[in-house]
Order: C-alpha cells, then structure tokens, then sequence
C-alpha cells in the first residue's frame, strides 16, 4: 500500500511538469498582450517597452518558462503582471472561501444524491423514477450560469431572502453572514452535481437490484429495504468515490462559471480575471494545482476502493 | 404419524413477456410430508424452479401467480401479506440455490451474511448470533470457523459457499429447505459431498426436503419420492422405487434411458430423447410431451388425468387408461408401458 502511494506521488513529478509546459505554450499562444493593460493613452513608447522589459516579457519565450521554472523550484510561484502580488499567496488567501463552497455543495449533493439516486433505481419506471430523472436530466442540461442568475433574480432581487452576491456584507463579520451568502452559489453547484450523481447511483441500483444475491436475500427474510440499504447501496456508491475523487481538483479550483456569477471571491472567479488580463503566472499556478489535486483525488479513489470494495487489493 | 407440510394445489405461474404469456407452471400439484425427500426433475424450463420460487412467494413481476392454492403447515400461504411472508422465508421455509458463486454478496464478509439472518428471524444479540454463526459453519464442515468468519465469498470456492448457503438456510431451524439444483454448478467430487452434507444434516433433524435436480442420479442417492416435471406440469409422481423401476409416463422412461448405468464390461448406448421441450408461450392443448413421444396417438391431443398406479404412484399419461390398454392389447404388435424395451 505505502510503496503504491508512494509511486504514485513519484509519477505526478513528471506530470506536473508537461502540464506547466502545455499550460505555458498555450497562454503564450493566445492572442493579446498582458503589458497593454498598463498602457494609458500619454504613455511613451519607451515607457512601455521599459514595463515590458520589467516584467520579463521582452525574452524569449523558452527563457520565461525556464526562469519561472528555476523560481518553482525554489518555491516561488512567481508574480501576478497585474497586481504584483505573490501567486502563492493570492492562491492560499482565496483556498477557504473556495473550499468551503465546494465541500458543502459537494456533500449535500451525495446525502442528496444517495436517497435519491436508490428510490429511482429500485422505483424503476414507476413514477418516482420518471420525476427524479426529470429533476436529473433538467440539472444536467441546464446552464450553470442562466439557472444562477434565474436564482438570483427569484431569491435576491424579487423576494429579498438572500443576499445578491459576493461572501461577507461590509462591515459583517458574522459566520450567518457567510452562509447566508453561500446557499445559493452552494445550491447551484450541489444541484449540478447531483444530477450526474444520482444518474450513476440510479443505473447502479438497478443492475445491482437484477443480481443473484439480491433474490437469496429475499429468499432469506429480507425487506426491500434491507436489501437496498445494507446490500446494495455499498455497492453503488464505488462509482461515487471515483466522482469524488475527480471533484477534488475542483474543491479547490472551484467552479469559474459560479464564482464568477455570485462575484464568490475564491480561486474561480481570481483564475477568471487572470486568464482576461493574460496573467499568465497566476494561470499556471491555479492550472498546476488542479493538476496535482487531480492526481491525488484519483489516488485517494483508489485507496479508498480497495477499502469499500474487499475484491480489490491495491497491493500490485 | 407422518403429518402433511406442505401441499400445491393446482398451481399456474405465467410470465409476461414480449411475446406473449408464457406459462411457465400448469396446474401443478404437489404435497410433502415432514421428513421426506421430494425430488423434483426435469429438463431446463419445464417449471421446477419457478414452482420453488412460488413455495417461497418469489415470483416478481413480471411474472405472475395466476391459481392454485399453496399450503404449508395449515396456513394458506397464497394470500399472505409481504410482511408475514418475510417471517417465514429463511425462517420456516428455507431456499439453497443453483450457483453458489453469485448467492453470496461479495462486499459483505461470511459473517455478515449468516448472522443476518440469525439476528433476524431468532433475536439473537450480535455476539450470541456470531457464536451461532461459528457453530453452523463448524456443523457444514468449515474448519477455522472463527477466522472464515472474516473471510469475503470470493475468499471461498464453489464448494466452501455452498456449505455457507447450506448454514445459512439451517440457521434457523427451518421445517422445508428447497434445494435449487444445488450441486449442478459444482465439481462431480464436491457434489458428492455436497450432498452427503444435505442427507447427513437431514438425518439429524426432522426436515424435509425438497431437491430441485435434473440429474436422477442425485435423486436416487437422496430422495425417497419424485415428481417428473415436464412443459410445466407433473407428468409422474411416485416413490423412488416407483419410478426407477416401474415408470409408467413414456417421458420418465425417456429420463431414465438417458442416464449412463454403470455394468461392468457392457458398454451400452445412451438412448437421448428426440426434439426439444414444448414453447411454453401458447403451448399447444393436450399432453405437453405429445410431440416427442414415441407413443403418441390421436387421444393425445387431450390433457390426460392423473391415473392412480398404486399408493402413491400417478402419471399422466393415456397410456395407463384402462380403454387404451385394451386397444393396445388387441393389435398385433404391442407397445408401450414397460420401462425397459427399446435396447
């Protein structure tokens, strides 16, 4: 088990590496130029060059990847062209308000997504299954961004309940204050989520449900309730640890889309501005980190596989 | 002396399918008494298993018990409620299927499974009912009972989880335990012991069995009666000795020809019986073995009764009517009835 953890720690190095390189080919790529944003209208041509040569733009592209390269290495993740801020601690400062949308809409979407993802499947085509999958395919095929305006225009401006956007009101400092902020982001996202999560747990009961050992436990005395929650629902949540596993990245990425819309100042709406402004160190910093979340969300899928599965040993 | 456990009246399962109706049980009629082996044979799909489902009320949509009354201990069991139900399966009537691969859960440990049902249908506390599960184990022949307990289903072969499936259905002291083919997907040796395990179990209680097989060597080893199913219906019913030796329906004879005897030095030709078993969606009136009998006559396209041999022994078959036999015997050449013509 340890020497799986640790190759697989080993394997991300690599990795990591041919990402930053795909990540920095492509925002060099992109049209634009991040040193017009200085630009006001009475600057001298000089004066411009003199920012560019500043912020290292004047090199040649191979050279400020490797300059940035070697400053990794030494743990700094460079300087924001916008701002001038440290990337490091842009990321680090704006993680919570991240990670905290994202758990909570994450977990509410699986306790969501378990009652209802078992009752269609062992309902199938009856017509709790038919409204759950309604409510699935409507959540998965709705835009983010139209269903988050739509809520706001209902719960904010219309009936006033919830605050329009942002996290904190000026001057609160208030725990309530903050959650009171985040339901509606928090709904937005758990209401993504758990139509696709409901979809597999769904199909899962139902091929469960069609097993042998389903109709000996029948044979035995059990209800059906005995069987859906003792015997099949372990069964059907395997497909959602790996889901989980891959939301990893996005617990702390978090959703650019929702983020931006509610103004939520975490790493989405900050990995937004960025990429408007070309600002290509802060755009690598958020790239590489999902890339590593990603690589150890799937690691930790699959240690906890061999847990919640006895079939599968993870020692090869 | 011998009390009546279980009696099926008139039993009619169907399936809805696609393609129509497919009446998989017709008017079957059984009885077992405590402490008998009832064996039941036939091919695949001539309704065995799916008249052991309705024993144990587990016929699901889509299909569908049409008649027929099923009493057991002097309760109807045909109008009973899910929840009363649940109170006998594993309990009082218990059920050991074909494929001991797939019976088990596999995220579930041995332990899980036995002390389950323990706890269910006997009220036992969790660490009484794993001492329980300890002793069945122990009493189906595992060794290391206690770290077995551990073990998942896919820690065990074929043969070791059909011990556990014969533990589980015991567990409770059940008065009936169906046995589904148990043997047909194990190893010629690990059925022999198999089924030594079921006689010797059997023997030291006062269960009785019902033993779904299509192989008549395993009846004649554990069974003291039989009932031949074929096209959905009994076609003969009678004691071991009845049937093995004075078979009275042409489709037992066939059975019985087509099973290898063992003589020493005379190798003999196994007799297979022609053509395949009826479609049982719209099935065609009369005797549903018509079409591949050997005797067959015009008087066959109606269903024959049931005709009494003897205590006990009933086939149905015209050729046991007693006008039919008078005609046989007036021509020339006779046929039919014996078991052992057609060397």
């Amino acid at each position: 088990m340890r020497q799986l953890i640790v190759r697989r720690l080993l394997q991300t190095i690599p990795l990591l590496f041919f990402v930053s390189i795909a990540c920095f080919a492509l925002v060099k790529l992109a049209p634009g130029d991040p040193v017009l944003s200085f630009v006001t209208p009475n600057m001298h041509p000089e004066d411009i060059e003199r920012i560019r040569h500043h912020l290292g733009l004047d090199q040649p592209a191979y050279m400020q990847y490797l300059l940035w390269l070697k400053e990794m290495f030494r743990g700094n993740l460079g300087y924001s062209l916008v701002n001038h801020q440290p990337v490091a601690h842009q990321i680090i400062e704006r993680i919570p308000a991240t990670a905290g949308l994202m758990g909570s809409a994450l977990l509410l979407a699986v306790l969501i997504a378990i009652p209802l993802g078992l009752a269609a499947g062992s309902q199938r085509n009856r017509w709790a299954d038919k409204l759950i999958n309604l409510i699935s395919y409507i959540g998965i095929s709705i835009p983010i961004f139209w269903l988050a305006i739509m809520l706001i225009y209902l719960f904010a401006i219309q009936l006033h309940w919830l605050p329009v956007m942002g996290m904190r009101t000026i001057g609160k400092e208030s725990a309530m204050d903050v959650i009171k902020h985040g339901i509606l982001p928090c709904s937005v996202l758990a209401f993504s989520f758990l139509s696709t999560y409901v979809r597999y747990i769904r199909s899962g009961t139902i091929g469960q449900l069609k097993e042998e050992y389903v109709q000996i436990q029948y044979a035995f005395g059990s209800s059906k309730r005995i069987v859906l929650f003792r015997h099949v629902m372990k069964h059907v949540l395997l497909p959602i640890i790996t889901l989980l596993g891959m939301s990893m990245a996005e617990l702390v990425t978090g959703a650019i889309v929702t983020e931006t819309v509610f103004s939520w100042p975490g790493i989405g709406s900050l990995g937004m501005t960025a990429v408007k402004g070309l600002d290509y160190p802060v755009i690598m910093g958020i790239t590489l980190l999902s890339a590593l979340l990603l690589i150890i969300g799937n690691l930790l899928a699959d240690i906890l596989y061999g847990f919640a599965d006895p079939r599968i040993k993870t020692t090869r | 002396m011998t009390r009546r456990l279980l009696t099926v009246e008139d039993l009619n399962v169907s399936f809805e399918t696609r393609d129509g109706e497919n009446q998989a049980v017709r008017g079957v009629s059984l009885h077992i008494d405590q402490g008998e082996t009832l064996g039941i044979v036939g091919e695949s799909g001539s309704g065995k298993s799916v008249t052991a489902k309705s024993i144990m009320g587990l016929i699901a949509p889509p299909g569908r018990m049409k008649s027929g009354r099923i009493e057991f201990a002097g309760t109807d069991l045909a109008g009973l409620e899910e929840k009363d139900w649940r109170r006998i399966r594993g309990n009082r009537i218990a059920m050991v299927f074909q494929d001991p691969m797939t019976s088990l859960n596999p995220v579930k440990t041995i332990g899980d499974h036995l002390t389950e049902v323990i706890r269910r249908h006997r009220g036992l506390g969790k660490a009484e009912a794993r001492q329980e599960a300890v002793r069945l184990l122990r009493e189906v022949g595992i060794t290391e009972p206690e770290r077995r307990l551990r073990q998942y289903p896919h820690e065990f072969s074929g043969g070791m989880r059909q011990r556990v499936m014969i533990a589980m259905a015991l567990s409770c002291q059940p008065e009936l335990l169906i046995a589904d083919e148990p043997t047909t997907a194990l190893d010629v040796t690990i059925q022999a012991q198999i089924l030594d395990l079921l006689k010797q179990l059997k023997d030291q209680s006062n269960l009785s069995v019902v033993l779904i097989t299509h192989d008549l060597g395993v009846v004649a080893q554990v069974c003291s009666r039989v009932a031949v199913m074929y096209g959905g219906m009994v076609m003969e019913e009678g004691t071991v000795e009845e049937i093995f030796y004075r078979p009275k329906h042409p489709y037992t004879q066939g059975l019985l020809r087509s099973v290898p005897q063992r003589k020493s030095g005379y190798r003999e030709r196994l007799v297979p019986i022609e053509g395949s078993p009826p479609d049982l969606i719209d099935p065609p009136a009369g005797c549903p073995f018509r079409e591949r009998c050997p005797h067959a006559m015009a008087k066959c396209a109606q269903l024959p009764p049931r005709f009494e041999i003897g205590p006990g022994h009933r086939a149905m078959c015209w050729l046991n009517d007693e006008s039919v036999k008078e005609e046989l015997a007036a021509r020339p050449e006779p046929q039919g009835g014996a078991a052992n013509e057609g060397r």
